[in-house]
């Protein structure tokens, strides 16, 4: 920074370009370190882990670590991924179809108590996930529903900023003169949504989609309190499970590394893919 | 079909295939439990005699007041607020640092920065956690010549070692919801100040920062929500430090008193924090709104 940046930085000096390339590298040391050394960890021979360079390769052995960590405990490592998938995979798709359709409701239809419905939602936004956990472990377990998938599943595919999300973008994006002809052309209201509303909400479906899948992914209290069966847990959970048990079981501990970089691979590139989306919706939620 | 208010609700049939689902699932999974938890604080457990069955019966506000005497529930909302104060400022005045920067003309490359700070997004924070508690440990870590001189997970640092791993974790995130309203500025809105010869710092300051404050404000809801309701991080650094008591958080303390069983006292915790929480991100909204708009 110079020593007035307020008025010399306009022509784009060298010093300040040297000085915000630096922050920028700085920062990109400080996100991408932990990642790239998690990377080499799960490439490392289990005697190699502490005692080679930590930040670069010594003799790659990352298949035969994939290989033991994902056959360790009777192949529990792909039934956990498998779970989260369900858990979030399914679970933010139906979560974005019912927070779809009642956004649009809220938006294009005029009703008593429309306000109402749309401001209760609202106050659901703002309850923790975390308050929800304990009373729904107790619900669950009135009706003896603890412990199966099912506990898990069914609170997570309620969305209130989805709804809220939907709302807000289907006003601005779907034209009324549209709905106007559709009815005009003897569609019913269902096919319509489906066939021409949803093309035009995509982009909020998208984001309301990637919020909730995040959610779900990485909501940890809730499979804790309720999940006691291991073959349930999503691979958080299981992952926790193991790491929690390093110290006795030291074997583990290049196991949890592997597995961790496992989970967070795909997640990454499914982002980085989607990121468009991200940027288009995020935009849109903070709109107010 | 001849009351009159009647007819004017089209397309009945629709909206109730529209929004039932969700009414139903958002009554069953958010309204029953907030209710349930009131309910479930206005009990307390009754025995007859020392050794007679226990039993529930109605206390009215008996557990608000062992809330209010419970020291350890204060101690752990004292830790989060501290948590808060520190983490919250400094993540998002970096994120807001990271936004503008790559929304400055002065910058080459901002399309991998921007990848690159949003990627430790992707690691649930049970994940991020488990990474940087081997990055901490003073055996472990790959970096033992700072580990073995810095504590980073004694009592004295452990919080902020915490801190920091929410940090890595949401910067990136952050710093996304503040660079798409900077992109949603019109040119023209430049376009004036440059005339007047006001410089890039000068811009960001007074014309760039004003325009984004609402996103700032949306991205502080979020983090203070986030931050009172602290758990997956501190409960996967109990095995990797001592110092991480089983009380250490609001949220770690009700997962305790659920598991005593004391459900009552839990769900009265579960409820005082979800207020408080209520309160403070809705003051916060009214204060800095108040403020942006004068």
């Amino acid at each position: 920074m110079s020593a007035t940046p307020s008025s010399t930085a306009y022509r784009q000096s060298p010093v300040s370009r040297t000085v915000a390339m630096l922050v920028l590298g700085v920062f990109t040391l400080y996100f991408l370190t932990p990642i790239w050394w998690l990377f080499i960890a799960a490439t490392k021979e289990r005697g190699d882990l502490t005692t080679t360079n930590p930040l670069w390769f010594s003799d790659v052995n990352l298949l035969e670590n994939l290989q033991g960590v994902f056959s360790y405990g009777d192949g529990i490592l792909p039934r956990w991924l498998l779970n989260s998938v369900l858990y979030a995979g399914v679970g933010a798709l139906v979560a974005t179809l019912l927070a779809g359709m009642c956004g649009y409701a809220l938006a294009k239809y005029a009703f008593p108590g429309r306000e109402v419905i749309f401001n209760v939602v609202l106050g659901g936004v703002l309850v923790p996930a975390t308050a929800l956990a304990l009373p729904l472990f107790l619900i669950f377990a009135q009706v003896g529903g603890t412990n199966t998938f099912w506990s898990v599943f069914l609170p997570s595919i309620v969305s209130p900023f989805g709804v809220y999300l939907a709302r807000i973008y289907a006003a601005s994006s779907v034209p009324d003169e549209l709905l106007e002809a559709a009815r005009l052309d003897g569609a019913g209201e269902v096919r319509t949504f489906f066939s021409v509303s949803v093309r035009l909400m995509v982009p909020a479906l998208v984001t309301v989609y990637l919020f909730q899948f995040v959610a779900i992914w990485n909501n940890f209290f809730l499979p804790l309190i309720m999940l006691r069966d291991e073959s349930l847990f999503p691979v958080t959970l299981g992952l926790y499970n193991w790491n929690t048990v390093v110290n006795q079981v030291p074997e583990l501990r290049l196991y949890v590394l592997t597995g961790s970089l496992v989970s967070i691979v795909p997640l990454i590139v499914v982002f980085l893919l989607l990121q468009r989306f991200w940027r288009t919706g995020l935009g849109t939620g903070s709109l107010k | 079909m001849s009351r009159p208010f009647r007819r004017r609700v089209q397309h009945k049939g629709a909206i109730a295939i529209f929004i039932g689902p969700f009414a139903a699932l958002f009554t069953l999974f958010y309204l029953l439990p907030v209710a349930y938890a009131v309910w479930q604080s206005t009990r307390t457990v009754e025995r007859s005699g020392t050794f007679g069955p226990a039993e529930e019966v109605f206390g009215g506000l008996t557990q608000y007041r062992e809330v209010i005497a419970d020291e350890a529930f204060w101690g752990s909302v004292g830790r989060v607020l501290l948590f808060g104060v520190v983490q919250v400022p400094v993540m998002l005045g970096v994120a807001l640092l990271l936004a503008l920067l790559l929304d400055s003309p002065v910058v080459k490359g901002a399309r991998f920065f921007r990848l690159a700070f949003f990627a430790p997004y992707a690691v649930p924070g049970v994940i991020a956690a488990i990474m940087w508690g081997f990055l901490y440990s003073p055996n472990l870590s790959p970096f033992t010549g700072v580990t073995r001189e810095v504590d980073f997970l004694g009592s004295g640092l452990v919080l902020w070692s915490i801190a920091n791993v929410v940090t890595w974790v949401y910067v990136g995130y952050n710093m996304l919801i503040i660079y798409s309203s900077l992109l949603a500025i019109p040119g023209e809105v430049y376009e004036a100040a440059l005339l007047d010869g006001a410089g890039q710092w000068r811009i960001a300051w007074s014309v760039k920062i004003p325009l984004v404050l609402p996103a700032i404000i949306l991205t502080g809801v979020f983090s203070i929500i986030g931050t009172l309701q602290l758990l997956a991080e501190p409960q996967v650094f109990r095995t990797f430090s001592t110092a991480v008591t089983s009380d250490y958080t609001p949220n770690l303390l009700v997962y305790t008193t659920a598991a005593v069983p004391n459900q009552p006292l839990a769900a009265a915790f579960s409820v005082v924090l979800a207020l408080a929480t209520f309160v403070l991100s809705f003051t916060f909204l009214k204060l800095t709104q108040r403020r942006a708009f004068q």
